[in-house]
């Protein structure tokens, strides 16, 4: 079934880890649920991945009860320490003292992520970690349009993937930047991306059935054989109450 | 070409000139200059090792991957990494660039051939330390070492663009130094930071897309996921600067495989234009090298003139043998130019009848029309 090929190519998007996820949006289609989704197969009971959540949109229990839907509770992971959340909604980065500006905001944050994930890795257990920012326009916000302040934090967030193996799943929001010409924000990330997953409306209209397509961009896929495979892949999807349906474009009516 | 560009790396510089270096760009739209990297990476390591070089150790500034990376890829590619302590030192700026770790606990299992450089805006402590590794590698003296910079697009980040030049410039002129080369993505910066690496390398290869597109498209923010994106191969543009000022360019086409990057001659531009932009077409607009000769030797009409003949032309009238011969006629002409055509050259003669009658100028041609 088309379900279970994708399903399957999900789980290997999933299982990589080391590697750097960005999932981009925009306004008309949301890319959250596809967070949502990650989360809900870090934290599954077959598996044993911790998940480090930073939030700079939304508060615990706004993840907690999409999470329930799902089948996950995120009190009690988090109790037993397999969910660690890191409130962030009120982080303002930059202080300006005496015309010269100290950065601290990020670089405590990233403190503490780092805290966690050495705490978490230890040689002898082979935990994964996850490491999911909620929207990167957002700590842009709190930086303070300082773009390159974030992709220094990404940065040094990405050195944990190699350090620790840690998979790193950021969300953005692409048309925001589509006038600028002056931010790479933007570009820098899919640079820095090994996974590159885009969310976009239907191109070619309203489907009740259908609720957008998502393009995913796996630039380092190689095939269980040693092959590489294609790079880009195409699904449209179906964001249900307590699921989403992927499936091949041309496969419902 | 690729491999013009590496053995212009590999022979290293004259006494008293710049070491050659190369800038290897590219953009989003065919992001794989990091397998070049690679690619020229494993080049040098291996000529090195083989002591094929002139330069006998490699420094890398490792700003982009991590170090471990780079030593598993060595690995993979088959290259002895057992004594590598000997010919490579790996300058860590990736682990932490900016010195945001200070207090906490960086993790020590690092190996002796990896060091820890915390503080990448200084481009001035950057170029000690690579001296420095590099002398300690190959001792002091007239023994070269080659230098990699595995992102000049993050070095542009945390510096300016003329301390980055800088630091090149005194690389390439330092006598120790005996190539260097640095990946950018030419489209995180201005045209001008581009364009001021590019002057200072002797050599540019550049990863273009097989298909350009037109700027509107190239700015069309979908780039990356285009269909044309999901592609692994592309043009790899090679400039090469000669030391008299001459300018080479040469192209070459890439496909990227899992082993690595496979360069492969372009066939030549008559080719492409009928393989690639060209329908199939049912006539034949191109010649064959038989059908170029024939074509060649056809004598045109105008060709035997003042071909150590005199030349002749009759213009009807007897101008032309009016002057030689009075007694000449048009009916003399005649014969000479049967004579002429039965030796076997087919040509078009015109006689006017007569030079007598006159043309009816006075004559109204619409004179018959019954108006």
């Amino acid at each position: 079934m088309n379900n279970e090929a994708i399903e399957e190519d999900e789980t290997r998007v999933s299982d990589c880890a080391g590697r750097v996820v960005l999932i981009q949006d925009c306004v008309e289609t949301s890319g959250a649920f596809l967070l949502h989704h990650l989360m809900k197969r870090k934290l599954s009971r077959e598996s044993s991945e911790i998940v480090v959540f930073v939030a700079f949109a939304h508060p615990f229990y706004h993840y907690d009860r999409i999470l329930k839907k799902l089948g996950c509770n995120l009190v009690t992971l988090s109790q037993k320490g397999r969910f660690i959340f890191f409130d962030m909604r009120k982080l303002d980065c930059l202080d300006e003292v005496g015309g010269g500006r100290t950065k601290s905001g990020l670089v405590e944050l990233f403190h503490k992520i780092h805290k966690a994930a050495e705490v978490i890795a230890s040689p002898e257990t082979k935990i994964c970690i996850t490491i999911m920012i909620d929207d990167l326009s957002l700590v842009e916000v709190a930086a303070q349009g300082s773009s390159s302040y974030v992709i220094d934090f990404l940065r040094y967030c990405r050195t944990l993937t190699t350090e620790v193996g840690c998979t790193l799943i950021l969300l953005n929001h692409e048309d925001i930047y589509s006038n600028s010409e002056e931010s790479t924000l933007n570009l820098e990330l899919e640079y820095l991306a090994d996974i590159v997953m885009k969310a976009k409306p239907l191109a070619t209209g309203l489907a009740a059935d259908v609720h957008g397509q998502l393009t995913v961009l796996n630039k380092r896929s190689i095939n269980e054989h040693g092959k590489i495979k294609k790079r880009i892949q195409n699904f449209q999807f179906k964001v249900k109450e307590n699921s989403v349906e992927y499936f091949y474009s041309g496969s419902r009516t | 070409m690729a491999e013009t560009m590496c053995r212009a790396l590999r022979d290293g510089s004259l006494e008293g000139e710049h070491a050659p270096a190369l800038t290897i760009k590219d953009t989003i739209r065919t992001a794989f200059g990091v397998e070049v990297f690679d690619h020229v990476l494993c080049y040098m390591a291996s000529t090195i090792l083989a002591q094929k070089s002139q330069s006998s150790g490699l420094v890398l500034v490792a700003l982009d991957r991590s170090p471990s990376l780079y030593l598993n890829l060595l690995k993979s590619r088959g290259i002895d990494a057992s004594d590598s302590y000997k010919w490579i030192r790996v300058l860590d700026c990736y682990t932490d660039p900016l010195g945001w770790k200070e207090g906490a606990n960086v993790l020590s299992r690092r190996e002796s051939l990896e060091t820890l450089f915390k503080d990448v805006s200084d481009l001035d402590k950057l170029f000690d330390a690579v001296i420095q590794l590099g002398r300690g590698m190959v001792g002091q003296g007239k023994v070269r070492f080659c230098v990699a910079i595995d992102s000049a697009s993050l070095m542009l980040r945390h510096a300016s663009l003329s301390s980055v030049g800088s630091l090149i410039n005194n690389l390439r002129s330092h006598d120790q130094v005996s190539s260097i080369f640095w990946l950018i993505h030419s489209d995180l910066h201005e045209i001008r930071a581009t364009s001021v690496l590019e002057y200072m390398s002797s050599m540019v290869g550049s990863l273009e897309p097989i298909f350009q597109s037109s700027n509107e498209q190239r700015r069309n923010s979908e780039n990356l996921l285009s269909i044309e994106n999901d592609t692994r191969e592309g043009k790899f543009i090679v400039r090469l600067k000669r030391r008299n000022g001459r300018v080479k360019v040469m192209c070459e086409e890439f496909h990227v495989e899992e082993t690595g990057i496979k360069f492969l001659a372009v066939p030549s531009e008559s080719e492409m234009v009928n393989q690639q932009i060209l329908p199939k077409l049912q006539f034949n607009l191109q010649l064959s090298e038989k059908e170029r000769n024939e074509k060649e030797n056809v004598v045109l009409p105008f060709e035997h003139q003042g071909n150590g003949q005199t030349i002749q032309i009759y213009d009807g009238r007897r101008s032309l043998p009016l002057n030689k011969n009075d007694s000449t006629t048009s009916v003399s002409v005649l014969e000479k130019l049967q004579a002429e055509s039965a030796q076997g050259k087919g040509e078009i003669h015109y006689l006017r009848d007569s030079d007598d009658e006159l043309p009816d100028s006075d004559e109204d041609p619409d004179d018959d029309l019954d108006i």
